[in-house]
């Protein structure tokens, strides 16, 4: 009788500790890891992220004008001209007559520094604005809102922006054969522009 | 004037709205703005230059916005990136 009751409760034990065992040790390796438990994670919804991007679209079209706008509208990208007189970050003053060089903003990509009248490309400049505070779960701003912290920070402060970022050479992170592409597509529009607009010209003159 | 801010999955959000010739709005417009600052943002006000030329003005603090400004744009300060 003893030697049965003995034997049950060795399987009891047994299978109760296959049940808690694997509970035991997950909670023993959690409290060793100092971990916490994750909260709630905040689900991926495209439909958020769309009315984003479309609301950050129509600030980036309240701030540039309108052929800055129709270019990133047409094109997915902004050109903006640079103004230090003797090239990115320099630290001389600004210098407005003559651009001797420009810049090629795209969505969350590094800025392009260019020589408009060769086409030669100078550097990269990786730059990014994470917002810590992550309200959806993630620190990147909306494409178009990228672009226009971008624009704003070239335009209103050149030198403070260039030195924030990491300056690579050009072909570090953007195919340098597609920003050339992207340098040919947008002579091929401002062609198209000027074109249109002398030819709007012509026939409201006539 | 309104104080807009960037905001990841959002877009822009208002933080404050008011007149800053009214001295109570003005006040609230002003802790706001430090707030922003505070929390490690960028301020930029956009204007349009001689000859339509559309810029933006980075600004340090409250005094440094034009009166007439009509929005004040906060977002994240600029980080190197691709290392």
């Amino acid at each position: 009788m003893i030697l049965a009751l003995s034997a049950c409760v060795v399987v009891v034990v047994a299978l109760l500790w296959e049940v808690i065992a694997p509970q035991f040790t997950l909670w023993r390796s959690r409290r060793r890891a100092g971990r916490r438990r994750i909260g709630p994670v905040v689900e991926y919804d495209p439909g958020r992220e769309r009315r984003a991007e479309q609301r950050a679209r129509n600030l980036v079209r309240s701030c540039v004008n309108d052929e800055e706008w129709a270019m990133y509208r047409d094109l997915g990208f902004l050109r903006v001209w640079g103004r230090c007189a003797r090239g990115p970050g320099d630290g001389e003053g600004e210098g407005r007559r003559g651009a001797p060089y420009a810049y090629l903003i795209y969505p969350h990509k590094p800025i392009i520094a260019f020589v408009p009248q060769t086409g030669q490309l100078l550097s990269e400049y990786c730059v990014e604005f994470p917002d810590l505070d992550r309200p959806y779960g993630s620190a990147r701003l909306p494409d178009s809102d990228d672009v226009l912290a971008k624009w704003m920070a070239l335009t209103g402060d050149e030198r403070r922006l260039i030195a924030s970022a990491n300056m690579h050479l050009p072909g570090r992170q953007v195919d340098p054969v597609a920003v050339r592409r992207d340098l040919w597509r947008l002579g091929r529009w401002e062609q198209a522009r000027i074109q249109r607009e002398q030819t709007d010209a012509g026939s409201v003159s006539a | 004037m309104r104080l807009l801010r960037m905001k990841p999955g959002h877009g822009e959000v208002v933080i404050a709205e008011g007149d800053v010739e009214v001295p109570e709005q003005e006040r609230e417009l002003v802790e706001a703005f430090r707030a922003q600052l505070d929390a490690g943002m960028w301020a930029a006000v956009p204007t349009t230059g001689s000859g339509g030329r559309r810029e933006a003005e980075l600004v340090r603090s409250f005094e440094e916005v034009p009166r007439e400004a009509e929005r004040v744009i906060f977002f994240p300060r600029a980080a190197g990136g691709g290392r």
